[in-house]
């Protein structure tokens, strides 16, 4: 049966090569300051070479990676990956397509599945269903018993079997008690505690940001003080009890100040942002779109240009895309009924490049995606150097192009990205023994 | 002629396409004084009044119209319909519009609810309110009923009392009046003003004393009971004793004001009853240009252009 629309048809990783030879390429691996040009062999999954490999008589497969950036393999430490529970959304095999297709080989999925990612066996379950994939799906823990904000998860047990940080992401800890115990527990296994920061006393049937434009708009605002009063509460408990607070996805100028003085300070608190916090504000929303319904909500240009002077000055340390698959059905209502959230694994390395590259170097927009998230992480890094297993994330820094619906790997499409002219493309990404090669 | 196919509010229409819209209705209030009240200029067309929130006034008025313009009508509300069984807006209305209809009056509790409609369907829509948004049809109307007593609007003032946040009838007054080169202010309680309102260029004050001198108007906007419940506010009775509009406030001013309220009125809240039923005051005049308002509104949507007969 043939529909009009055309799916992508399902795609696969490939089996890397015995003898590859990436020819040409600029190699940037910003954990060792290396910035060159030059070739890679990878042989049997390893790197064997880093430099000039004279291709004559070379009798693997070649690939010209002229004009083209190799890294290491990028991370996103942010993502829903829905499954258990909403395989109609996402599972962790379409996600991890999606990972890949974006220029990813590692992401973190967050807890809010159902049921929660809150016991040894769900962290077993998703460890085992993504074993054999080319993207290594690291999970993070509830940081509460079915995420309810009451118990902490017996988060020893999480770690052993493979959890690398506890959060009870989509929904604050309300109570500061709780807070407190999380991060003194957490800091015994020496894992990050990762907060959504909402005080949901003040966002009562709100749907946007708090501003002029909501005002404009007749719907409730969600204020930046509902985030800012939660994270400077964090804060404050992360240096009482030396634990590490992780700020998911900061959204505002003043939370931006609180995490730049806390960490002058030498408060254990490191924070990320989405893509779309530093690239759209809260004019968005005079559309209507419901892809442009989010949580936090997108702000205002004074917020954005904050996020952006927070990269560069390594306030803030990753960034990370949350990626929310919601079903085209759920989206495609009243703004007021439309779940908050948009997927962003795939047009994630675009944004950030597009938005960063006349204000940052190369270089430190990569670490934003590996070094810096796999030392939060606290997971070894994946390097360019011989001898290592090769992980990487090849892109096109000059390449023009639109995210399309149609190209996406992702089971969902709400992304308000569709259409928007992006500089900088993922290519290729090799982990495990396997690549794939971007369809976008 | 009009710029747009919809009307979805207020907000950004030009000042040439109000002043359109009221004058058309001029010509349309001069029928509603005719022994037989009717104009065959909608004849054919289906209009469908699509009200997922109740209401009375504004469904009443909308149905009058179309039937003055001899249009083939169909109601729906939510209670009746499959909303209950969980069927999306959108199955609904393209359910509808299958049916071959050409215009569509919707009332929803959600901002953006008409635009949605907009972006699917091929009818003409039309925003009868969309939660605390626009309710252009109710702006429109309280301004033809100034222009009406007071002549034209540039350089008047007026004053909208109340709960400004979540009144989708003040957001379309003040994007109409400021428009039309209208002095705005705003009056309530510092909880009931919406934040950064004064970039819309309207003066907010929260003294209602210090503006009766100073207006031409006050449109008093209903006091929802819920705001209360919800803490915004202490009390219904400190409400009333500070913003409440009263004879002897009114007198102590000494300055003619014409009294506007959008209805449904809370007698004895917002406003008093001598206040109300008083000579200053033109609410129901209000609700007989409603109809005006509609009239013109279904008329230049549906294309029309020449002058009625």
């Amino acid at each position: 049966m043939k529909f009009s629309r055309p799916t992508t048809s399902k795609k696969a990783f490939q089996v890397l090569p015995e003898r590859l030879l990436l020819r040409g390429g600029r190699l940037i691996d910003p954990g060792q300051n290396l910035d060159k040009k030059g070739d890679l062999l990878i042989e049997n999954g390893t790197i064997s070479a880093v430099g000039a490999v004279d291709p004559a008589g070379f009798d693997g497969e070649v690939l010209d990676l002229k004009g083209k950036v190799v890294s290491p393999g990028w991370i996103d430490m942010h993502v829903h990956l829905r499954e258990p529970g909403r395989e109609d959304q996402e599972t962790i095999e379409s996600g991890s397509l999606a990972a890949a297709n974006g220029g990813f080989t590692a992401v973190c999925c967050m807890p809010n599945t159902n049921p929660a990612i809150d016991s040894q066996e769900i962290i077993q379950y998703i460890v085992d269903r993504s074993r054999s994939s080319l993207v290594a799906v690291h999970p993070i823990g509830a940081l509460t018993k079915r995420r309810e904000g009451k118990e902490l998860t017996e988060m020893l047990d999480l770690v052993e079997q493979g959890a690398v940080a506890v959060s009870d992401d989509h929904t604050p800890v309300h109570s500061a008690e709780v807070m407190r115990h999380a991060l003194e527990y957490a800091r015994m296994v020496n894992i990050p505690v990762i907060a959504f920061e909402e005080d949901t006393s003040m966002t009562r049937n709100a749907y946007m940001n708090e501003g002029f434009v909501s005002t404009c708009l007749g719907l409730r605002g969600i204020p930046r003080v509902a985030e800012e009063t939660m994270i400077a509460r964090d804060i404050a408990l992360a240096e009482y009890t030396g634990g590490h607070l992780h700020v998911a996805h900061i959204s505002t100028r003043k939370a931006v100040e609180l995490v730049r003085a806390a960490k002058a300070q030498g408060v254990m608190v490191t924070a990320e942002v989405a893509p779309h916090h530093f690239t759209l504000t809260d004019d968005a929303v005079r559309s209507f779109d419901t892809n442009t319904k989010v949580k936090p909500p997108l702000r205002t240009e004074d917020d954005r240009l904050a996020l952006l002077e927070g990269l560069k000055d390594g306030t803030i340390d990753v960034i990370a895309s949350d990626h929310s698959p919601f079903a085209w059905e759920e989206k495609s209502t009243e703004f007021i009924y439309a779940p908050f959230g948009i997927i962003g694994l795939e047009s994630s390395l675009g944004l950030a490049l597009s938005a960063l590259r006349d204000t940052m170097p190369l270089a430190d927009i990569i670490a934003k995606f590996t070094i810096n998230p796999y030392r939060i992480l606290r997971l070894e890094a994946p390097q360019i150097a011989e001898g290592q297993a090769a992980n990487l994330t090849v892109f096109d820094p000059e390449a023009r192009w639109q995210p399309e619906a149609d190209k996406l790997l992702s089971k969902c499409s709400n992304t308000p990205f569709l259409g928007r002219t992006l500089s900088g493309k993922p290519e290729l990404v090799i982990h495990r023994g396997k690549m794939f090669k971007s369809v976008l | 002629m009009l710029s747009s196919r919809h009307l979805l509010g207020l907000d950004g229409m030009p000042a040439a396409e109000i002043t359109l819209l009221l004058d058309t209705a001029r010509s349309f209030r001069e029928i509603l004084d005719r022994p037989i009240k009717r104009v065959p200029t909608l004849q054919g067309k289906t209009v469908v009044n699509l009200f997922y929130e109740p209401s009375t006034r504004t469904r009443i008025s909308f149905e009058l119209a179309e039937k003055r313009m001899s249009a083939d009508i169909v109601n729906f509300s939510a209670s009746t319909s499959s909303v209950k069984k969980g069927e999306t807006l959108i199955d609904t209305v393209k359910n509808i519009e299958a049916m071959k209809i050409d215009m569509v009056v919707v009332r929803h509790s959600s901002p953006g609810a008409a635009h949605l409609l907009s972006r699917v369907l091929d009818a003409n829509i039309i925003n009868a309110g969309d939660g605390g948004h626009e309710h252009p049809t109710q702006a429109l109307l309280d301004m033809f009923t100034i222009r009406q007593k007071l002549g034209e609007l540039e350089g008047k003032t007026i004053c909208l009392v109340g709960d400004i946040a979540h009144s989708r009838v003040a957001l379309s007054n003040i994007f109409g009046l400021k428009a039309l080169g209208a002095r705005v202010l705003v009056c309530g309680p510092s909880t009931l003003i919406p934040r950064e309102i004064e970039k819309l260029g309207v003066e907010v004050y929260h003294n209602i004393d210090e503006v009766i001198p100073q207006t031409d108007v006050l449109n008093i906007l209903r006091i929802q009971l819920e705001r209360q419940e919800s803490g915004l506010f202490p009390s219904l009775r400190e409400y009333h004793n500070y913003f409440g509009i009263t004879r002897e406030r009114l007198e102590r001013a000494d300055k003619e004001v014409v009294i506007m309220h959008p209805g449904p009125m809370n007698r004895g809240l917002e406003i008093s009853s001598d206040v109300a039923d008083s000579g200053h005051s033109v609410i129901l005049e209000q609700v007989t240009n409603g109809i005006a308002i509609r009239m013109a509104v279904l008329f230049l949507l549906a294309g029309g252009k020449s002058e009625i007969q």
